[in-house]
C-alpha cells in the first residue's frame, strides 16, 4: 500500500504550537507512507489540489490528512480523495487541533502526540477498504411539525416547490404566537393582517394538508423515508362536516374555562373556535369543562348545530403517513414569570405579561382594543414595563437573552401613547439590545417621539397601594432607588423552549441543549439542519428569535428540504454495521439492543436464525457489535481489527518488554 | 413534646422583656418544654460580623456548644437577628477548616450542628394550627391587623429555610386561626430601618413611615411583629415619626405572642401590654367580646 500524509498548519492554528515539518518528517518513517507533508491550509483550493496531485504523481492509495476536527472538513477531504480517483473511505483524518494545538501549549508534547495521532490514522488506513454506498428513492413528502409562522412559511415554500407538506399543529389553529400580537415592530403593521392570508394560502393550498389538534406520536424510518404517526385528538365535532358558523359557541351554557388563545384574561365557552381568522375554523369541545363530557346532560351544541356535527362519541385517530424530510417549527413559551415572587405571583391582578398586553390592545382581544386593567376596567395612566423578566437571569436559570422582548417593549410603548394619549409609559430595562434593520430606530422613536421613559435598572418589588401599584426599583444610571406608582404593570417575559420539545426530540433523535431548544448540526454553517439527516430546524424551537429571523428559518429549511428530496435517489452511508452470517448464532442481542431498530431476524436457508442490518436505518453507532457475544457483527470502516490496529498504534504491545 | 433549648437574646433581657416573657408563656401553653441555656452570651449582634467573622461566629458557637453540652439538637430564640447569627455560624461551621478556627476560640469545642429555629417556626412547624385553635379561648374577633416579618426572619432564604422570603404567612396563618382579621398587607418583608434609629433617625422616619402608612391605608388597627428591632422602630418611635412626616400614626403594635396569648387567655402579667409604646388598649377594645353561654 502507498500512503500520502498532510499535516496542516491551520494558519497558526496548528503551527504556533505544533511543530508541523517534523510531523510530516516523522511520518515518511511509518509503514506504507511513501510520501509526507506540511501545508498551510489542506482544506484550502490549492490545499486540495496538492492531495489531487499527490495522488496521481505518487499512485498513492490513501491519504492521511493531519488537520482539525473531522466533523466540518472530513466530507471535503473525502470528496477531494475521490477527485483524485481513489474510493472516498480511503481517506483518515486525525485532528491535531482540538485534540493537540488547542489544547496544549509545550510545542515538544504536542509535536509529539500530533505524531502519535498520525500513526493511529495511518494504521487504520492500512487497514481501510473502499466501501460503496446503496442507492434508495425518497418519499417526495415533507412533514412540517408547528403551524406558526416559521413553520407556515416552511409549508408554503415546500408545497410551492412541488412537494407535498403534512403539517401538524397541536393547538385548534395554525398561526402560532404571531397570530396573537397586535401589531409588529418595527413597522407597526396589524400583525393578523400580515399573517392571515398566509394561514388561509395554507388552508387553501391543494398540496398542503393541515391536521390541527394533532401531535406527532412516533416517527421511525430514516432520511427520505420516515414513517410517521400522527394523533388526531379527539374534538367531538365532525371537522368533516362543520362549516365554522359559530352557533354552538353562543349556546354553550359552561364558559368557566380561561380562554387560551386570549392568554386566560377572559374565559371561553366549553365548545370554542379560538378567533375569527382561525385556520381550520372549526369548533372544538372542551373535555375538561363540557357539560355533557363531564356530568352526561347538557348538549345544546348539539341541538343548535345545523350541520349536526357535534359527535360526543370522538376518540383519538392515529394515521399513518410517509414522509422524505421533517421540518420541526414547535416556537417557543414564554417563561413562567411566578418564579419571581417579588413581582406578586400572580396576587396582584394589575401585573400582566406582555402577551395579555398585546391582547388588550387588540382590536379582536377581550376588551375590543381597549386598554383597560383587569381589576377594575379602568384606563391606566401610568404603564410600567419591566423588561428581562426571565431573561438575562441565572437565579431563575434563564442566563440568556431573548432578543426580541426590548423591541416588542417599545412597540408596546407606542401603541400606548397611540391608546391613551395622556398615558406616560415607564420601562425599566438592563440594556437595550435592538441590532435589526430599523430596529434601533425604532427603539429611539419610542422614547423620544412618544416619551417613554426608559429607567436603566432592575426592579425589586411591586406592592400594592391603595389602587396604585408602586414599582420599586434602581436607577443605575442617576445611582438611587427609584419608585413609579404603577395602574398596570407589563412583564416583559422571555422565552423558553415550547413544553414538549424534548419528548419530541427524542422522538426525532434530535438532541435539545441545555434549555431545551434544539441543536443545529452547526451554529454557523449548518443553522437549520440537525445531526439527524433529514430533520430541519425553522424558527423559535432552535433558540429565541423575532418574526423576520422565524420567516427567514422557515424558508431556509424548506429550501433544504426541497435540495434533498430534488434528488431522485440518495446515497446511504456505507459505514453500517455487516453480520457475518458464519459466525452469527442468531441469539437476537443486537436485534434488542439496536437503538433505531435497524436490525432484523431472518432465517438462513436451513431455517437457521440470523441477523440482518437494514442498511438505511443502520446509523453507525457500533452498539450492536460490542454487544454481539460471538464477534458477528461489525461496523464496516470502524471493525475490531481497524480499531485495535489504532490502539496499537498508541501503545505498542510490550512483549519483547516484558521478556527483559 | 421534645425539649428545645431556648436562646433569649439580649434584648430579651431588655428592650423586648414582654417579647420574651410572652414568648415563654404561649410555648408553655401550647406544650414547648424550653429549656434555658446556662450561662448563654451575647450572640455579638450586628457588629460583631462587620469586624471578624471567626469571632462572630465563635460568639454564637458557645451558645450552640452549650446546646450540644446539654444534650440537645436544637435551639429556639424568639429574635430573628440572634437566630441569623446562630444560623449563620452552625452554616459556616459545616465547613470543617472554619469550624477548627472557631474552636481554636472557645473553652469548649462545638462538634455537633445545632439547628436553630425561631419560636414562630417551632409554633409553625411543630404545633398543630387546630391545637391552637381549639386552645383559644378569647377569639380576635373584630380587629385587622397587619402582619410585618421584618427583612431577615425569612432571608436569605437558602439560609432561613423557613416560609416564603417574598410572601411569608406563619404569622398569617396564626392570627386568621385567633379569629382576627389579616389584612393583605404588601410589606411584609420590607426593611424598617433596622439599628439606623440611633444614627440616621431621617431614614428610620422614611422606611418605618411607610410601613405605618401601608398599614392605615388597609385600615388595621394594630401591627405584630416577631423582631425586638421591627417593634421598637413602629411601636416606641411612632412619636418620632409623627414628628419627622407630620403625620399623626396612633397603630399599636404588637409581638405576635402577646395576641397570642391573650387569645389563650394567659395571665396578662405574662404578656406585657404595659411596655407597648402606643397605647393598645383601643386596639384590644376592638375585639369583640365572646358571647356568654346562655
Ligand atoms: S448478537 Fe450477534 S450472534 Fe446474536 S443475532 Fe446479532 S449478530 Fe447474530
Ligand atoms: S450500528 Fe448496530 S446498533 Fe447502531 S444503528 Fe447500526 S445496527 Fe443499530
Amino acid at each position: 500500500m502507498r500512503i500520502g500524509v498532510f499535516i496542516c498548519h491551520c494558519g497558526s492554528n496548528i503551527a504556533a504550537t505544533v511543530d508541523c515539518p517534523s510531523v510530516a518528517a516523522t511520518a515518511l518513517t511509518y509503514p506504507d507512507v511513501v510520501f509526507s507533508t506540511d501545508t498551510m491550509y489542506a482544506c484550502s483550493e490549492p490545499g486540495q489540489d496538492a492531495i489531487i496531485q499527490a495522488v496521481k504523481e505518487k499512485n498513492l492509495d490513501g491519504v492521511v490528512v493531519a488537520s482539525c476536527s473531522p466533523r466540518m472538513h472530513e466530507p471535503t477531504f473525502r470528496r477531494a480523495v475521490e477527485r483524485a480517483g481513489l474510493n472516498r473511505y480511503m481517506f483518515e483524518m486525525a485532528n491535531i487541533r482540538e485534540h493537540v494545538s488547542w489544547i496544549g501549549k509545550t510545542k515538544d508534547l504536542n509535536t509529539g502526540k500530533a505524531a502519535e495521532l498520525v500513526r493511529m490514522a495511518v494504521e487504520k488506513l492500512r487497514r481501510d477498504r473502499p466501501l460503496l454506498a446503496k442507492r434508495f428513492e425518497t418519499t417526495k413528502r415533507v412533514l412540517v411539525i408547528g403551524g406558526g409562522v416559521a413553520g407556515i412559511q416552511a409549508a408554503l415554500d415546500c408545497a410551492d416547490g412541488g412537494l407535498e407538506v403534512i403539517m401538524v399543529e397541536r393547538e385548534q389553529s395554525i398561526g402560532g404566537k404571531m397570530a396573537k400580537l397586535d401589531k409588529t415592530f418595527p413597522t407597526v403593521d396589524c400583525s393578523s393582517c400580515v399573517l392571515g392570508p398566509k394561514m388561509v394560502d395554507v388552508a387553501q393550498n391543494p398540496n398542503i394538508t393541515l391536521y390541527a389538534c394533532s401531535e406527532i406520536e412516533s416517527v421511525g424510518g430514516y432520511v427520505g423515508n420516515f414513517q410517521v404517526t400522527i394523533r388526531k385528538k379527539a374534538t367531538y365535532v365532525d371537522w368533516n362536516k362543520c362549516t365554522g358558523c359559530g352557533l354552538c359557541t353562543e349556546k354553550c351554557p359552561s364558559r368557566k374555562h380561561p380562554d387560551t388563545f386570549n392568554e386566560n384574561l377572559c374565559n371561553a365557552p366549553s365548545i370554542n373556535i379560538p378567533f375569527p381568522q382561525a385556520i381550520p375554523k372549526k369548533a372544538a369541545i372542551n373535555p375538561e369543562t363540557c357539560l355533557m363530557l363531564t356530568k352526561g346532560k347538557c348538549g345544546l351544541c348539539a341541538k343548535v348545530c345545523p350541520t349536526k356535527c357535534i359527535d360526543f362519541e370522538q376518540k383519538d385517530e392515529l394515521i399513518n403517513v410517509d414522509v422524505g424530510a421533517v421540518v420541526v417549527a414547535t416556537g417557543y413559551d414564554l417563561f413562567d414569570w411566578h418564579k419571581y415572587p417579588q413581582y406578586g405571583e400572580g396576587r396582584y391582578p394589575d401585573v400582566i405579561t406582555s402577551l395579555q398586553y398585546e391582547r388588550l390592545l387588540s382590536a379582536s382581544g377581550p376588551t375590543g382594543g381597549h386598554i383597560k386593567r383587569p381589576s377594575d376596567g379602568k384606563e391606566p395612566k401610568n404603564v410600567v414595563f419591566i423588561q428581562c423578566v426571565g431573561s438575562r437571569d441565572k437565579s431563575v436559570g434563564r442566563p440568556y437573552c431573548s432578543g426580541f422582548c426590548c423591541m416588542y417593549t417599545a412597540k408596546q410603548t407606542i401603541l400606548t401613547k397611540d391608546h391613551l394619549p395622556d398615558s406616560q409609559s415607564y420601562v425599566f430595562y438592563m440594556d437595550i439590545r435592538s441590532p435589526g434593520k430599523m430596529y434601533d430606530e425604532f427603539v429611539r422613536r419610542a422614547m423620544e417621539e412618544y416619551g417613554a421613559q426608559y429607567v436603566r435598572g432592575r426592579v425589586s418589588m411591586i406592592y400594592p397601594k391603595d389602587d396604585k401599584l408602586i414599582v420599586r426599583g434602581a436607577d443605575t444610571l442617576i445611582g438611587t432607588q427609584v419608585e413609579v406608582p404603577a395602574d398596570l404593570v407589563v412583564l416583559a417575559v422571555g422565552v423558553e423552549a415550547a413544553h414538549g420539545a424534548v419528548q419530541l426530540g427524542e422522538k426525532l433523535r434530535v438532541a435539545p441543549d441545555q434549555y431545551g431548544f434544539f441543536v443545529e448540526s452547526h451554529p454557523k454553517l449548518k443553522p437549520v439542519e440537525t445531526n439527524t439527516a433529514g430533520v430541519f430546524l425553522a424558527g423559535a424551537c432552535q433558540g429565541p428569535k423575532d418574526i423576520p429571523a422565524s420567516v427567514g428559518q422557515g424558508s431556509a429549511a424548506a429550501a433544504k428540504a426541497l435540495v434533498l428530496l430534488s434528488k431522485k435517489e440518495l446515497e446511504s452511508d456505507p459505514a453500517v454495521s455487516r453480520v457475518n452470517p458464519a459466525r452469527c448464532v442468531g441469539c437476537g442481542k443486537c436485534a434488542q439492543t439496536c437503538p433505531f431498530g435497524a436490525i432484523k431476524m431472518v432465517e438462513d436457508r436451513f431455517g437457521n436464525p440470523k441477523a440482518e442490518v437494514i442498511d438505511t436505518v443502520c446509523q453507525g453507532c457500533g452498539i450492536c457489535t460490542v454487544t454481539c457475544p460471538q464477534g458477528a457483527i461489525q461496523l464496516e470502516h470502524f471493525t475490531d481489527n481497524q480499531i485495535l490496529a489504532e490502539v496499537n498504534a498508541l501503545c505498542p504491545p510490550k512483549i519483547l518488554a516484558n521478556c527483559e | 413534646m421534645n425539649k428545645i433549648a431556648y436562646y433569649p437574646g439580649c434584648s430579651g433581657q431588655g428592650t423586648s422583656e414582654e417579647y420574651d416573657r410572652s414568648s415563654r408563656a404561649i410555648c408553655k401553653a401550647l406544650g414547648i418544654d424550653l429549656v434555658d441555656i446556662p450561662d448563654w452570651s451575647c450572640c455579638g449582634s450586628t457588629p460583631a460580623h462587620t469586624v471578624n467573622h471567626v469571632l462572630s461566629a465563635a460568639l454564637s458557637a458557645r451558645n450552640l456548644a452549650l446546646v450540644e453540652g446539654m444534650g440537645l439538637d436544637t435551639v429556639t430564640t424568639p429574635c430573628p437577628s440572634c437566630l441569623t447569627n446562630l444560623r449563620t455560624a452552625a452554616h459556616k461551621m459545616e465547613n470543617p477548616e472554619f469550624r477548627a478556627k472557631v474552636n481554636a476560640l472557645l473553652d469548649v469545642p462545638c462538634t455537633k450542628t445545632i439547628e436553630a429555629q425561631s419560636v414562630l417556626q417551632i409554633l409553625t412547624e411543630n404545633v398543630d394550627m387546630t391545637l391552637i385553635k381549639s386552645r383559644v379561648v378569647k377569639p380576635l374577633t373584630g380587629i385587622k391587623i397587619a402582619c410585618y416579618y421584618g427583612c431577615i426572619m425569612n432571608r436569605p432564604p437558602e439560609l432561613m429555610r423557613f416560609d416564603h422570603h417574598e410572601n411569608p404567612m406563619a404569622m398569617d396563618n396564626i392570627m386568621t386561626a385567633l379569629g382576627a382579621e389579616v389584612v393583605p398587607y404588601p410589606l411584609k418583608v420590607e426593611c424598617c430601618g433596622a439599628s439606623f434609629g440611633i444614627a440616621r433617625g431621617d431614614i428610620v422616619a422614611r422606611l418605618s413611615g411607610k410601613l405605618l402608612d401601608a398599614g392605615r391605608r388597609l385600615g388595621a388597627d394594630a401591627f405584630v411583629t416577631a423582631c425586638p428591632l421591627c417593634q421598637m422602630n413602629l411601636d416606641m418611635r411612632q412619636g418620632q415619626i409623627n414628628d419627622a412626616l407630620h403625620e399623626n400614626f396612633k397603630i399599636p403594635v404588637f409581638y405576635y405572642t402577646q395576641l397570642l396569648g391573650y387569645a389563650l387567655g394567659l395571665d396578662r402579667a405574662d404578656l406585657g401590654f404595659e411596655k407597648l409604646c402606643v397605647d393598645p388598649r383601643l386596639a384590644l377594645g376592638r375585639i369583640k367580646q365572646p358571647a356568654q353561654a346562655s
